[in-house]
């Protein structure tokens, strides 16, 4: 009885391609929507967080407090200084590396080529805090980062443009005022998880860039790679501790600086990222609510168009149930159709957005079946009232009707 | 003498209200027996087609006792009507109403889907009651394909798959030229007298209801006249 049900919805859907093909665009682009942002949502966090381990779990950065806009922050704001990189170099001794660094947007020119690349000054430790190669030339040394040598390292995406296939070492770049000696590259990251360019980058000497580029004595930001083995809560504590001091903080007053590990900068863009995608979804789901009522429009006109068919089926012997559950089939088979395609749809737009984004393909078990299930679920509550209105007619003016 | 199939007594159909109300039965009563052929005749307004609906349990009498094998139809609910249907009834109707870009014998096998019978079984007995009208080389073609007279044969083989006890037909060659009448009418007889199954059929034509044994005349809500024809020994 089930199959001959099934069996006849989908004879009923096959004599309308047309019609159902336009009923079922709406749950079609409902769950496209739903299933390839949520799939693309999930991706960015995976890379997001993927690329934040690359990172280094074992990195801490270190920042001055901003002071809060409302005025409430009762610290004195203070950036970081020389005196506290010194502190922190020779107070830790559970951490692998200590480099200070600070960035500008900064423009950089060669030749007749000139782009806007991010410019760091920062320190030989750079290189071992965040974990990054330089596999043509070299990495600038000890020497040069304190006497402030005008020699720069440039990222894989301002090579190919300045240098194409040509070897960059040796030559000579302008960053910003500055002529500057290109002594090696750095290897290449990619995109990160929000689209940026991690390969548009100049790394100069920290005093170099203090001087000539940014014209003060500030550091941005301080990075600790803490020891293997030593869990960065310990790193943490034994860093503000020693900031407490080189800065002066009275033991009631609070602290004027922020350290982060990467595990809690992780979280927090993911749980973004996450509550981004669920915003989308949210309204993707929209649309597919959208597509309910055209089903629900699709299955009225389906009833009435055989209003002659139920009075034959009624008078035959045809229970109220059984015209109910017929018609609820066609909603759900007809909506399901409309979801199926939907997920293969979506996931091919996700799969598109992926490969072009360079982001992991992630498609979740869980959503696929919630869409399949959810698509069901429109199609029997959309498809309820058109069919106990045919289920409630009565035969006789069924029967009569033309 | 023989058990009466279906009776009514004292049956009153009313519709509308107050100012418009109009009595479509007016206290009828008359009673079919087993294996009997009747026509059912009259004008229309006359109450013919009410009666039709009542006999074949579409309808209930807003008052009076309409039976059926002694049961009170006329008090049953919608469902119960419709399991009466299924199980003792077969329509067949003047256009036809059989189910379109359906095959003949897909047609036939429909009560018996609503009878929960397996789907070899039920194209069985739709073969069989497909052959039964002449039909037997039609089982796979669409109503679109058939002739009028083909298709009301459908209808008929459609009533009759389930075995009902009463066939009920609603003016069954309204739409049909004399010639297809006649065999419509012939194969109708035929049942009738084979296999004892009684008919009950409404007309306005005097040569169709010829074929009746019985003819039932309606006017303005009564029974006008019933008159059985001689039997020919």
């Amino acid at each position: 009885m089930f199959w001959e049900t099934f069996r006849l919805a989908l004879l009923s859907i096959r004599r309308n391609v047309m019609r159902s093909f336009l009923t079922l665009l709406g749950i079609v682009i409902g769950v496209a929507a739903v299933i390839a942002m949520i799939t693309i949502g999930s991706g960015t966090t995976e890379r997001v967080k993927g690329d934040i381990a690359k990172l280094g779990s074992n990195l801490l950065v270190v920042r001055a407090a901003r002071p809060d806009r409302s005025g409430t922050s009762s610290f004195t704001p203070k950036r970081l200084d020389e005196k506290d990189l010194a502190g922190l170099t020779n107070g830790l001794d559970n951490a692998n590396a200590v480099s200070a660094a600070s960035s500008q947007q900064v423009r950089v020119v060669y030749a007749a080529q000139n782009t806007a690349a991010e410019v760091t000054g920062t320190d030989t430790e750079y290189f071992i805090a965040r974990d990054w190669d330089v596999p043509v030339g070299r990495e600038f040394t000890d020497s040069e980062v304190r006497g402030g040598a005008p020699v720069c390292v440039i990222g894989e995406t301002i090579r190919s443009l300045f240098f194409g296939a040509g070897d960059p070492t040796g030559q000579s770049i302008r960053v910003g005022k500055v002529s500057c000696k290109v002594i090696g590259v750095l290897e290449s990251k990619g995109f990160s998880g929000f689209g940026q360019d991690q390969d548009n980058v100049v790394m100069m000497p920290l005093s170099a860039f203090q001087r000539r580029i940014a014209g003060d004595r500030d550091i941005d930001s301080i990075y600790v790679a803490a020891l293997d083995g030593v869990a960065t809560s310990e790193v943490q504590a034994d860093i503000e501790q020693i900031l407490r001091e080189t800065r002066r903080i009275a033991p009631d007053g609070e602290d004027n600086f922020d350290v982060r590990d990467m595990t809690q900068i992780a979280d927090a863009m993911a749980s973004a990222t996450t509550t981004m995608t669920g915003m989308l979804g949210a309204v993707a789901a929209v649309s597919l609510l959208v597509g309910g009522i055209g089903i629900m429009n699709i299955m009225l006109v389906s009833v009435t168009e055989r209003t002659r068919e139920i009075g034959i089926r009624l008078a035959i012997g045809a229970h109220e149930r059984h015209i109910l559950v017929q018609f609820l089939v066609e909603a759900t088979v007809l909506s399901l159709i409309g979801g199926l395609i939907g997920i293969a749809l979506g996931l091919a737009l996700a799969g598109i957005a992926s490969a072009t984004l360079a982001i992991p393909f992630a498609p979740s078990l869980a959503v696929i079946a919630l869409a399949v299930g959810f698509s069901a679920a429109i199609g029997m509550v959309f498809g309820f009232f058109p069919a106990l209105r045919g289920a409630r007619l009565d035969p006789i003016e069924a029967l009569r009707h033309e | 003498m023989v058990k009466p199939l279906i009776t009514f007594d004292k049956v009153w159909k009313t519709y509308g209200e107050g100012e418009a109300r109009v009595n479509a039965l007016a206290g009828v009563d008359f009673s079919i027996a087993e294996g009997e052929f009747v026509a059912i005749m009259g004008p229309s307004g006359s109450g013919k087609s009410t009666s039709m609906n009542i006999i074949g349990c579409l309808d209930t009498p807003t008052s009076g006792r309409y039976g059926f094998q002694g049961v009170d139809a006329g008090k049953l609910d919608r469902n119960s009507r419709a399991v009466l249907r299924n199980l003792y009834i077969g329509f067949v109707f003047q256009g036809y109403n059989l189910l379109p870009r359906t095959t003949a014998a897909e047609n036939v096998e429909l009560p018996l889907i609503y009878r929960g019978v397996p789907a070899a079984e039920r194209r069985k007995r739709a073969l069989t009651a497909l052959a039964e009208v002449g039909l037997a080389d039609r089982a796979d073609h669409t109503p679109a394909e058939l002739s009028g007279g083909q298709q009301q044969r459908v209808a008929i083989a459609r009533a009759i798959v389930t075995r009902p006890a009463l066939l009920v037909a609603d003016e069954p060659t309204g739409n049909l030229d004399t010639k297809r009448s006649h065999e419509i009418m012939e194969l109708l007889t035929g049942l009738n007298q084979d296999h004892g199954l009684t008919v009950a059929m409404v007309t306005h034509e005097a040569d169709v209801a010829a074929y009746a044994r019985r003819t039932i005349a309606f006017l303005d809500g009564r029974v006008e006249s019933d008159t059985r024809a001689l039997e020919i020994a």
